[in-house]
């Protein structure tokens, strides 16, 4: 198992794996999300309270879960690159951060969407909402401390810690429903016992989840290789690559 | 006592260590010679443990030096280009604190140690007010006193006039004879007695 | 064989060194608790002076006074020592670097950090807090201050080797430190309304208990990465 990792590790290995890997979760991705949206924008029925404007949820809540999901994955890479001193690792953390940007920006500007529709105000200065702006916040300074760093392996080291010390706010934002009294409403899916969300609106939610889950592999996928080339540019095994092509 | 393995370093793109070994035995001295640029200071700093190696290890004692049980920050001191020293503290404060830190240390060896390196007149001045040769004598003091049993030293006879010189090279022919190891980095070239030292030219 | 140095021996040795340093600049010292000031009086005039208006404001003005001013200071928490090579020396003395910069941290909120919460009761009088309310403002500022101090020195030592790190610094800090303005300032506004503010102190002093524990140890690490 070792070796596998290594191997996975190993910058042209995972150049090679990660091409083979990116089409398929490309297609699988559009497939999910294509009919998610179709089912969940026309066929679902509408809401009992909400009427037909809660269908935004079928974007929202798969953005804010993934933006917490890359968070995750881009401490877990730091750390492993911190730890181990895996450049790929690195790499990965590298390209999640962008990715989470977009996550939680699209959480946030489909939240205030369906905030003005809802609550009658597109911001509130509630525990959820707050503390998932806390996170484009902790994206943005991540990227932004890289950037301020000229030696690559620094640049690589500093930003693991802080990604590390940032991971404090995933569970805060996840329990902050809970937690505290909150505009926000609490977990109707991921919650134990049964979900507590009608079943035809519920599957194409879960076709949203796993879509989404399955862009953001290919994406990163994608964004890993472009990190990997940049990082090793001068490398042997590419100029290899370039003169076969 | 000390031993260097296969040791390899990336700055962002420059492979500037490129699989860098050596050993090193009590009352050995090594000189790490070569142009600027060719990666002393860097070779000094990953073996005192600044500065962490992509590939290779460092180890004293036939341990790992760098965990975290090893002793080995302990018994090495490291003396860089810059002398390392606080403007606004006296020369004394300043030995007392990084000394202290080590250590406990007597009031009389610290003016005992500084009137050897012949800056006892500047033990209350503030350090800002010392010339740089000053600064370096004072920053020799500090190594004396931290009784280490490895020297590492980044061009010790930079700001230094000749009879600072000979001051040097005498403390490290004292420290070797005494069972002391010392890696000592120079661009030009070091006067020392040859039986004692080897030499590492870095491209 | 001379005694080696326990690691609180080298911690008071520390806090001392770093003590005798900012006393021995003592226009430095006040500029961060002046800066409190100035900040907490730009408001009033910026907004309508109305007793019960500033009173309203009064909460989140002396927090985010209070969270600016500690900011500014934090730059030269580590900037100096790594600047002149002290800071690789201390991490070379053998003693652990978590201890070296919890000690740090200590005595930069000693002479930053404290000196703002001691002069708070004065800013709040200016902002139209009642009498009743301010030891529940000092209480909360105090263990604010200290708790910034601490995700500071995290901060801090991730910013060490950049140039000019003021900026990235406080974008760092303030996402960490949010938590922190929310729970504060609310205590100050529960005891303006003479109601019981126990429950935010408790979160502050929850938070002050994580960061002290937690903190050093990030920071550590970074310094490590920083003197690279």
């Amino acid at each position: 198992m070792w070796t596998w990792i290594h191997k996975f590790g190993s910058p042209p290995h995972f150049y090679r794996i990660a091409a083979l890997l990116t089409p398929w979760f490309g297609w699988i991705a559009a497939i999910l999300i294509a009919t998610g949206l179709v089912w969940g924008l026309v066929f679902a029925p509408a809401d009992y309270q909400q009427g037909d404007g809660f269908r935004i949820l079928y974007v929202h809540a798969p953005s804010a879960w993934m933006s917490l999901f890359t968070y995750v994955v881009m401490a877990l890479a730091a750390g492993i690159g911190l730890v181990w001193r895996i450049k790929v690792a690195h790499a990965v953390a590298a390209s999640c951060a962008p990715i989470g940007v977009a996550f939680t920006a699209s959480a946030l500007v489909t939240g205030a969407v369906w905030g003005q529709k809802m609550w009658g105000t597109w911001w509130e200065w509630d525990p959820r909402l707050t503390s998932e702006l806390i996170l484009l916040f902790l994206y943005f300074g991540y990227m932004a401390l890289r950037s301020a760093y000229d030696d690559p392996q620094r640049a690589d080291r500093a930003s693991a810690v802080l990604a590390l010390v940032g991971v404090v706010n995933v569970p805060i934002i996840h329990y902050s429903v809970v937690w505290w009294n909150s505009l926000h409403q609490v977990a109707s899916v991921a919650k134990i016992g049964r979900p507590s969300i009608a079943p035809e609106m519920l599957v194409p939610l879960i076709l949203m989840f796993f879509g989404f889950n399955i862009l953001f592999g290919a994406v990163l996928l994608t964004r890993v290789r472009g990190e990997v080339l940049l990082r090793e540019r001068s490398a042997d095994w590419i100029r290899a690559l370039v003169a076969k092509s | 006592m000390l031993k260097v393995e296969n040791l390899h370093l990336w700055r962002g793109e420059r492979h500037v260590l490129r699989g860098v070994g050596f050993r090193l035995e009590p009352g050995e001295l090594l000189h790490v010679a070569g142009a600027n640029g060719a990666g002393k200071t860097t070779l000094l700093r990953t073996v005192a443990g600044l500065v962490q190696p992509e590939q290779g290890e460092v180890y004293w004692r036939n341990k790992l030096a760098h965990s975290l049980d090893s002793g080995y920050a302990e018994q090495l001191a490291y003396v860089a280009h810059d002398a390392a020293l606080k403007s606004d503290l006296t020369a004394y404060e300043n030995l007392v604190f990084m000394v202290g830190l080590r250590h406990a240390v007597a009031d009389s060896a610290i003016g005992l140690t500084l009137a050897k390196l012949g800056v006892a007149h500047c033990a209350n001045l503030p350090a800002r007010a010392l010339s740089a040769g000053q600064r370096r004598r004072v920053a020799l003091a500090r190594l004396l006193l931290s009784e280490a049993v490895l020297w590492i030293l980044d061009e010790p006879l930079t700001n230094l006039d000749a009879a600072g010189g000979t001051l040097v090279l005498g403390l490290l022919d004292e420290h070797l004879a005494a069972g002391g190891l010392a890696l000592v980095a120079t661009h030009g070239e070091l006067a020392i007695r040859s039986d004692r030292a080897r030499r590492l030219e870095l491209t | 064989m001379t005694v080696r140095t326990g690691v609180l021996a080298a911690v008071a040795l520390l806090v001392r060194r770093d003590l005798r340093l900012a006393f021995r600049r003592p226009s430095q010292l006040c500029n961060p608790l002046v800066f409190f000031l100035v900040v907490t009086t730009l408001f009033p005039l910026s907004l309508s002076p109305l007793a019960s208006q500033l009173r309203d404001i009064a909460p989140g003005v002396l927090w985010v006074a209070a969270l600016l001013s500690s900011l500014l200071a934090l730059e030269g928490l580590l900037k100096s020592d790594a600047e002149d090579g002290t800071l690789e020396q201390m991490v070379l003395s053998g003693q652990p670097v978590v201890a070296m910069v919890a000690a740090k941290t200590l005595a930069h909120w000693f002479v930053g950090g404290l000196p703002l919460v001691v002069i708070s009761p004065l800013a709040g009088l200016s902002l139209g807090v009642p009498p009743a309310a301010m030891w529940v403002t000092v209480e909360g500022l105090l263990m604010g201050t200290l708790t910034l101090s601490f995700l500071g020195s995290v901060g801090a030592a991730l910013t060490v080797g950049v140039r000019r790190s003021s900026v990235l610094l406080s974008l760092l800090v303030l996402p960490l430190a949010m938590p922190l303005l929310i729970f504060g300032a609310r205590a100050t506004d529960l005891a303006i309304a003479g109601e019981g503010a126990a429950a935010p102190l408790y979160l502050l002093g929850a938070l002050l208990a994580l960061s002290a524990t937690l903190a050093p140890f990030a920071a550590a690490a970074a310094v490590r990465i920083g003197i690279d």
